[in-house]
């Protein structure tokens, strides 16, 4: 094999990324694995990049694996180079400096891009998004070297919420501004979302919905102020976009490969190109709730599409069964999960619900023919991993509905057989 | 790998497994002290359900395909090389609880008092037996390769 030709190659350096070569590795032992990034650094936590901000992480807990993980897994990393363009035919892919990489079998695994509205004043300084470890730099260091006071976070997210969170651990002074009526409006319902509001405030965080900017003004080319749609105009020094991110697919469509939101894949994360993989924030997978291929940008999707992709690349057929949306959110102290579809007002749908607003705690279970769809949990989230587990493995509740939200619901009321099998594998049963 | 097993036939819902293992993750590995000075207050890794006549004791199954590995956003839970457990390294954990949000049995504790952590069960580690099968008097929890 020439020096730059791999039996797999990976582009890009994440949780797809890292699960695939432990997949790989745990199948292939010597098979030539590079991989390609173009950020500069060892594999690191993408989620921790607003820790970092806030100085809760410090650099040496920035990293998702040790440094050995390379070296122990012959992995050769090329950092800091982007990859231009791919040819499916050559089986090729080149660097913006000339470089060619030939390969086997390829991942993709770019991940997410930020979306940046077009508006007037993006490009001056001050202006940020906020999805790698370089932008929790840079924003570092401006609010450090100009003594930032104020802020506005466009975007009422989970990533705006995030980064809010760290700018007011550093002092500063923050307004969300959301387009939507309500914070989180993709993962949560009305009385979550209005929870979670009422809670941030008491943090100086001031709160903006149906709102958004629609211009950045700037003295001597940085920011100091913003423009509300409303006319209102913000005193602030810093702007952090975090309005979304989409899937990072310009390689593959520009190769030819097939794209819709995300690069489509199929149930062994090959791409409409064979030997041609992707799995993470850039692949379309299944959502078993919605029965339908969406992008599912979450951290266990990443890691799972990943390992999945690894063992189809080192020739050993798995396959992804699907996934639905996730995620834990802790803000300023407060924690919640919500998995699922969680906003469900059609007829068909059952809500229990459990909400005790002043208390800030609130969980709520959806249903539709007696399984669990859904579910949101505001305050206490203690055993939330049992019902979502009951939405993966789509249980009938009918036995047991009304306990689901009792302070004692345990393993201890589901069906013996479902306990007893939860997770596959030997002797891991209850 | 060895494992704990448990055999609800067996389990008098006595709760011996949850003080010992508490005891046996304070400071001061005392019980009156664990129980009564030690703050932050140490948690049970192990918990007992109980409903009428049935009742068991449930701690971290420490999967083969464990989904709170994969969840684990920092890289903090992880398998010991070793022994095969699944543990938490508490000085990378941020709590972030996507462990608690994944994981089925719901074995997984938020410990928030002091510094944020997630709570698990490690099996022990550097003991010959889990203090949870050590001290359960009717065998209902064994610890064993099958
Ligand atoms: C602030 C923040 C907080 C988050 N919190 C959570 C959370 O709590 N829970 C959760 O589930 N998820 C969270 N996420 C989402 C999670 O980080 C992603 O789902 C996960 O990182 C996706 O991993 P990935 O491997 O698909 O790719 P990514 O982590 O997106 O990495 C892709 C990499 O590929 C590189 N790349 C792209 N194109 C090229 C190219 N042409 N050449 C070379 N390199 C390239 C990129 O620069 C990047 O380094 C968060 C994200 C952010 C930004």
């Amino acid at each position: 094999m020439k020096r730059d030709d791999s039996k797999y190659l990976i582009i890009g350096n994440s949780v797809a990324a890292v699960a695939a070569v432990e997949a790989i590795r745990s199948k292939d032992s010597t098979g030539r694995i590079t991989i390609i990034s173009d950020e500069p650094y060892s594999v690191y936590s993408r989620p921790l990049i607003t820790y970092f901000l806030s100085g809760k992480v410090d650099e040496k807990r920035m990293f998702y694996r040790d440094g050995g993980f390379c070296q122990r897994n012959k992995v050769v990393t090329i950092l800091g180079e982007r990859v231009m363009a791919l040819y499916p035919q050559e089986k090729k892919v080149v660097l913006e400096n000339g470089r060619g990489f030939h390969f086997d079998r390829l991942l993709l695994s770019t991940g997410g891009t930020p979306i940046i509205p077009q508006i007037e004043g993006k490009k001056l300084r001050g202006v940020f998004t906020f999805t790698c470890w370089n932008d929790a730099r840079q924003v570092r260091d401006f609010i450090e070297s100009q003594k930032i006071r104020r802020a506005v976070v466009v975007g009422g997210g989970l990533i705006g919420l995030k980064v809010t969170e760290a700018l007011v651990e550093l002092g500063v002074e923050v307004t969300v501004v959301e387009l939507a009526d309500r914070l989180l409006g993709a993962t949560f319902d009305r009385k979550a979302s209005e929870l979670v509001k009422n809670y941030i405030k008491k943090f100086a965080i001031s709160v903006l919905v149906n709102n958004t900017i629609t211009g950045i003004k700037g003295e001597n080319s940085t920011v100091c102020g913003a423009t509300l749609r409303d006319g209102a105009v913000i005193d602030a020094q810093l702007i952090v976009f975090a309005i979304g991110v989409r899937p990072n697919a310009s390689l593959a469509e520009e190769a030819g490969i097939e794209v819709n939101r995300g690069v489509i894949v199929d149930e062994q994360m090959e791409t409409s190109v064979s030997d041609i993989y992707a799995a993470g924030d850039v692949a379309e997978g299944w959502d078993t709730l919605m029965h339908a291929r969406r992008p599912l940008p979450i951290w266990p999707v990443a890691h799972r599409q990943g390992s999945i992709a690894g063992y189809n690349m080192a020739g050993f057929p798995k396959k992804y069964p699907g996934g639905f949306p996730m995620n834990s959110v802790e803000l300023c102290g407060l924690p919640t999960i919500s998995a699922g579809i969680t906003d469900a007002d059609q007829e068909g749908y059952e809500i229990l619900q459990d909400y005790h607003p002043r208390e800030r705690r609130y969980r709520k279970i959806v249903l539709l023919d007696n399984r669990v769809v859904g579910a949101i949990f505001v305050g206490n989230i203690d055993r939330a991993g049992i019902i979502i587990g009951l939405i993966k493995a789509g249980i009938d509740v009918r036995q047991f509905k009304d306990h689901l939200l009792s302070e004692d619901f345990g393993l201890l009321w589901l069906p013996q057989d479902y306990r007893k099998h939860i997770v596959e594998g030997p002797g891991i049963e209850v | 790998m060895r494992r704990i097993y448990i055999n609800e036939d067996y389990c008098i819902g006595c709760r011996l497994c949850e003080i010992y293992c508490l005891v046996q993750h304070s400071h001061s590995q005392k019980i009156i002290k664990a129980y009564k000075e030690e703050l932050p207050r140490p948690l049970a890794r192990v918990l007992v359900e109980e409903q009428g006549y049935l009742s068991f004791a449930l701690q971290c199954r420490h999967c083969e395909d464990a989904p709170c590995i994969e969840a684990c956003i920092t890289g903090a839970i992880g398998r010991d090389s070793n022994t095969g457990a699944v543990l938490c390294d508490e000085n990378r954990c941020v709590g972030c609880w996507m462990c608690i949000m994944i994981c089925p049995f719901g074995v997984i504790n938020m410990n928030t008092e002091g510094k944020k952590v997630a709570s698990k069960c490690d099996l022990c580690y550097g003991e010959e037996e889990p203090v949870c099968v050590k001290n359960c008097p009717n065998e209902a929890l064994v610890y064993e390769e099958r």
